[in-house]
């Protein structure tokens, strides 16, 4: 007996060039904030950018990005709607507000689902929402996304990089492609995060700073990307246009 | 017409398996369905035979169709999925995905979220019959 949904994986992403998953071993340190930025940044330089948000139990990126009451539309599938110029899929379109108590191998049902159903057309990058850890999305993800490449948000925090130093050094165990590491919520200039990052041989992308503006513009996209999160979070997008 | 993606996971799937087992012609697909996902067996089987060519062109599909049965994981209660329970929206989101049925349905007996899908919760390939390669 076979699950057949995970055979048409592979061909459900080959119109995507990139699937960045934007990931972190820490919850709190700002994922869906960067991912969110980061997917609008790319498309407003011209890319086409698919999001999916796979933070199952505890989305947020629709209320970041406002994404409104459009539902994904059924064309032998289901293609996600463009949302401020992105693809915008998530379980929020089915669990009305709700909370959705999932355990691992639930989520994993979810996520195969979601990768072998959702129709995302032509797409420079697909940018992953991940929730944070190395549990069940995580490995899923690494065993059904080949190509995939990770973005790895962490804090200043000596506990966020502890957490953060044992999902690279799995990355690297796995020898997944990792497009760097990006410091978020920076506010002094101390550089022993840029050291670390360095020491293991990944590229350390930069900072953002801590903006306690954000948090008064969720939803609103321009307002977002007028911050200087919004400002940083451009440059680091930027720097992953030109990654290989 | 989410229907239509399932069967082209179908089609994928027992494409590769025949490749793999060396078929030159596949006879019969049989595949389990669960209650649960509510998928249309009309559209579903629709959509195979516009996707069936090359080695599943003339292959017959068999459909055995499982009741969703639920287990609660707190109290240990088990009952069938009763989808006349939930409203349209309801039923529709976990068609889409059957998960959210953990958003809808709790526990008759203790109201827990918390429950597993012990059978029936959507497509299954049992197996393939077919003629091996020379």
């Amino acid at each position: 007996m076979s699950d057949p949904r995970t055979a048409i994986i592979g061909e459900r992403l080959k119109t995507v060039k990139s699937v960045i998953a934007v990931s972190s071993g820490k919850g709190g340190v700002g994922k869906s904030f960067v991912a969110s930025v980061l997917a609008l940044s790319l498309a407003r330089k011209g890319c086409a950018v698919g999001f999916l948000d796979l933070d199952f139990t505890s989305p947020s990126s629709h209320v970041i990005l406002d994404v409104g009451k459009q539902l994904p539309k059924e064309e032998k599938g289901l293609v996600p709607p463009i949302v401020h110029g992105l693809r915008y899929m998530s379980v929020v379109y089915y669990s009305a507000g709700r909370a959705t108590p999932l355990r691992g191998s639930e989520a994993t049902d979810v996520l195969v689902e979601l990768l072998a159903v959702t129709k995302w057309g032509k797409l420079d990058y697909l940018v992953l929402d991940m929730p944070p850890g190395l549990g069940d999305v995580t490995l899923d993800l690494l065993r059904f996304v080949g190509g995939v490449k990770f973005l790895v948000v962490t804090t200043p925090s000596k506990l966020a990089f502890e957490t953060v130093r044992k999902l690279l050094d799995l990355l690297k165990e796995a020898k997944v492609a990792v497009l760097g590491v990006v410091e978020n919520m920076k506010a002094d200039d101390s550089t022993w995060i840029k050291g670390q990052v360095e020491r293991m041989g990944i590229p350390y992308l930069g900072t953002i700073p801590y903006d306690s503006k954000i948090e008064e513009n969720i939803g609103d996209i321009e307002g977002l990307l007028r911050t200087r999160f919004g400002e940083a979070t451009s440059e680091l997008s930027g720097k992953i246009e030109a990654s290989p | 017409m989410h229907e239509w993606a399932l069967a082209e996971a179908v089609v994928s799937a027992v494409s590769d398996t025949a490749e793999k087992e060396g078929l030159r012609k596949v006879s019969v697909v049989n595949l389990k369905m669960g209650e649960l996902q509510q998928i249309d067996v009309g559209i579903f089987r629709f959509a195979l035979s516009q996707l069936f060519s090359g080695k599943l062109k003339d292959a017959k599909v068999h459909i055995s169709r499982t009741r969703a049965r639920l287990k609660c994981r707190k109290c240990g209660h088990a009952w069938s999925f009763d989808k006349k329970k939930l409203d349209e929206s309801e039923r529709e989101a976990i068609h889409f995905v059957p998960e959210i049925a953990h958003v809808y349905v709790r526990c008759p007996s203790c109201r827990s979220p918390d429950f597993e899908v012990e059978r029936g919760r959507g497509v299954w390939i049992l197996s393939i019959e077919g003629e091996k390669e020379a």
